[in-house]
């Protein structure tokens, strides 16, 4: 056929959807998918040719789960920062959570960040609405008109919903809008005073230990209340061995619930916590090398559905100071792909299974047009070089945020390009040159 | 001299040889404070900084008396009085004590951990004077002294620690350092204060006093706080009392020549009877008298051992009146 489109030409593509890596040419044409070629299925013809040989081609990578701090926190982290930073980690959409000054619990703001998102025009964002007005888990916020205006879930991250009868009609509620409810499951009962994982690690640090219960007792709770509403119930940052099991109960018995990890509790322990390194302090808390096991076992089953990165950018001040007064976070836009391409290599999983969890498995959860290389999809395609190694210096972040628990890993593969909609929005190739027409 | 940390922030994974190097020095320095003039001038002309976030009385006061009588100038910070109500962290307090060129700081701090970022931050040593729920690792030291004075030796010996392990700085030193020497430790109290997972650090956990006790060379009491009591850790003191405060009774189980330490201040009826406190096997005073030679000890250490480092720089002209000997005695 003949096409004054693009092609990406001599790549390993990945298909998530399918399950297969091949090689192949991705046909593009007016910013959308025509479809994966063999050569000469196509005419070089007005066409421009990106040549992929030698690198793995992508659906653009989701990431269900970031904060990108603004409104309010614009020293922590802006829109156009979190989109480069998205960009340059292989990420073309985002869903970014709504615990920003004002918070994101009314269509105002909502308009605000797709605002900011178009005029940095760079990955999408997604805006994720707060359940309860102000995050303050009383009253409902107005879901109605933030959904109108545009958001692809609720929750209050980071202020777990203690009182069940809210979550419970918040799970009813958002039915009639078919988006689910994202929980940060955490007991604020259970987990007073504490700062890490509940352990032998904490008792010799002298730390608040955060104890594995209380995360399960509320995953057991908003399953029953699944069960009750029929809501769509997705689990944020699942931490324990004991959650793997309780979603994995609840998907046997076919109830409408999905979950997350970040690649954090898929590589850290409470360990990494010795000498109170604050770039170990997170929100749940990194758990134990059994914990880490389980999660990567629920992530190669499909127990777990999506990688998100909790993406949480903070100013080094709010880090450099005693380890029960730190902000809890990490970033993870810019480390998330070769800690997954790492898990591929370690055989957790095939690499189109794991790549599957950052591209169509978040994008059903939220319903975006996202993470396939179906024909007629938006073209947002990643382009890895998986040889490439290098090391983690933050510095070099194109996040404001700079606290990572990986500073200094030696990381093999690297993104090259990303295309956001057929265009060519982060180039690194080393011979960036080479792009050329024909 | 087997000394070598550059800091004390705790004493887990401090080997036995390097403790019984500090407690040695400590146990010679113990005849200065019997003296009628009680200073030498070992440390004339250097500063020590006591910074102390938490009230306290008897540690602050221990290692004020310490640094003069070894003649060095000292300095007490108190959270109230210095610039952290005026919002300055913790950091940037340390950089500008640093920046007066102090020989040592002395830090209590309710935040555990608060030491090791001090010392991420800076160059003079860091003697840790109990960091929240973590280490008080000089308060272990001069138990350690007490023990060795009256019993000659740490090895082999049943150590009893009764009370809030869970929250207890004191305990967690107390363990590390026994551990390490040899001794067995078994830690007494209520399951809401007294983990499972403290079995992982080599102790013996018992629930029941007298279980606890029973053959004991050593029993340690920690001081309850009454704040406990609203976050359901034990009902009430008074119920607390009735299953854990240390009776003549309950003395009567372990060996007989047993010793009784508090680290102070005691609660009188609560977790100790006055009649433990004040009898024949306790030995709380000496304590007392310990902790300044055990904190004299740590000074001279580790002021010491910096001023050896320095010493591979450069002299530094500008200061020509800098003797390492003479002076009054």
């Amino acid at each position: 056929m003949s096409l004054a489109g693009t092609v990406i030409a001599g790549g390993t593509v990945v298909d998530p959807v399918a399950g297969r890596a091949t090689l192949g040419d991705v046909v593009i044409k007016d910013g959308r998918l025509v479809g994966v070629m063999r050569s000469g299925e196509w005419s070089a013809e007005g066409t421009t040719v990106i040549d992929a040989r030698g690198l793995l081609v992508l659906p653009g990578l989701v990431d269900m789960h970031v904060h990108l701090r603004e409104p309010g926190f614009e020293y922590k982290e802006t829109i156009a920062t979190g989109v480069q930073a998205a960009l340059a980690g292989g990420f073309t959409s985002v869903a970014c959570m709504g615990n920003t000054e004002p918070p994101n619990d009314s269509a105002a703001v909502t308009q605000y960040i797709l605002d900011r998102a178009r005029v940095a025009d760079r990955t999408r964002v997604y805006p994720i609405g707060a359940l309860s007005l102000g995050l303050r888990g009383e009253r409902l916020a107005e879901i109605g008109e933030m959904h109108r205006a545009g958001i692809v879930a609720v929750s209050d991250d980071g202020h777990p919903v203690m009182d069940a009868a809210l979550m419970r009609r918040a799970l009813e509620y958002t039915c009639m809008f078919g988006i689910p409810v994202i929980a940060h499951e955490q007991d604020e009962h259970l987990a007073a005073g504490g700062v890490m994982h509940e352990g032998v690690t904490a008792l010799r640090l002298g730390l608040g230990g955060i104890p594995v219960a209380a995360e399960e007792v509320m995953v057991a709770r908003d399953i029953a209340l699944v069960r009750l509403t029929g809501g769509r119930l997705h689990v944020a940052h699942v931490s324990s061995a004991r959650t793997v099991a309780l979603l994995r109960e609840a998907k046997t018995a076919g109830l409408p619930v999905t979950a997350e990890v970040t690649p954090h509790h898929l590589f850290l322990t409470d360990e990494a916590v010795a000498d109170y390194g604050t770039h170990a302090k997170m929100a749940p808390p990194l758990r134990t090398r059994a914990d880490v096991e389980a999660l990567r076992a629920a992530l190669a089953d499909g127990t777990i559905d999506a990688i998100a990165t909790d993406h949480a950018p903070h100013h080094h001040d709010e880090k450099e100071v005693e380890f029960d007064q730190a902000a809890n976070g990490v970033v993870g836009l810019e480390t998330a792909l070769p800690l997954v391409l790492r898990l591929a290599g370690e055989g957790v999983a095939d690499l189109p299974t794991l790549i599957a969890r950052m591209t169509c498995g978040p994008a059903r959860i939220l319903g975006l047009p996202a993470g396939t290389l179906a024909p007629g999809a938006p073209a947002d395609l990643t382009l890895v070089d998986p040889e490439r190694r290098w090391q983690v210096e933050a510095r070099h972040f194109r996040s404001k945020g700079r606290n990572t628990p990986f500073e200094g890993w030696e990381m093999v593969g690297r993104v090259q390009a990303v295309l956001v909609g057929g265009r060519l929005l982060y180039d690194e190739r080393p011979q960036a040159a080479a792009l050329r027409s024909a | 001299m087997a000394f070598t940390q550059r800091h004390l922030l705790g004493l887990e994974g401090v080997p036995a040889d390097e403790i019984t190097a500090i407690l040695d020095t400590a146990a010679s320095f113990k005849e200065i404070s019997e003296r009628d003039i009680k200073k030498v001038p070992t440390l004339r002309g250097k500063t020590v900084i006591n910074l102390f976030y938490e009230v306290s009385t008897r540690t602050r006061t221990s290692f004020e008396i310490a640094a003069k009588r070894l003649s060095a100038d000292t300095i007490n910070i108190s959270a109230s009085a210095s610039s952290t109500c005026k919002g300055e962290t913790l950091a940037d307090t340390a950089r500008n004590l640093e920046a007066m060129r102090p020989d040592a700081i002395v830090v209590r701090h309710p935040s555990s951990g608060a030491c090791h970022l001090l010392a991420r931050h800076l160059s003079c040593p860091i003697l840790n004077a109990g960091d929240g729920c973590h280490e008080h690792p000089t308060q272990a030291l001069l138990d350690l002294l007490t023990i060795r004075g009256h019993l000659g030796r740490i090895a082999g010996l049943t150590v009893a620690i009764v009370g809030d392990i869970l929250h207890s700085r004191v305990a967690r030193s107390n363990l590390h350092a026994l551990r390490t020497l040899g001794a067995t430790v078994r830690l007494v109290g209520p399951p809401t204060l007294v983990p499972p997972e403290l079995r992982a650090l080599g102790a013996e956990l018992h629930t029941r006093l007298d279980e606890g006790v029973r053959d004991a060379d050593v029993i340690m009491m920690l001081r309850i706080q009454r704040e406990r009591q609203g976050a359901n850790f034990f009902p009430t003191l008074d119920e607390y009392a009735q299953y854990f405060c240390l009776t003549e009774e309950a003395v009567r189980l372990a060996k007989p020549q047993v010793i009784i330490l508090h680290p102070g201040p005691l609660n009188r009826g609560l977790e100790i009877a006055s009649a433990v406190a004040d009898g024949p096997y306790s030995v709380i005073m000496d304590q007392v008298t310990n902790g300044v030679a055990v904190r004299m000890a740590l000074l001279y250490l580790l002021i010491a051992r910096s001023k050896a480092e320095d010493a591979l720089e450069p002299e530094a002209l500008a200061e020509p009146s800098r003797r390492r000997t003479g002076g009054r005695g």
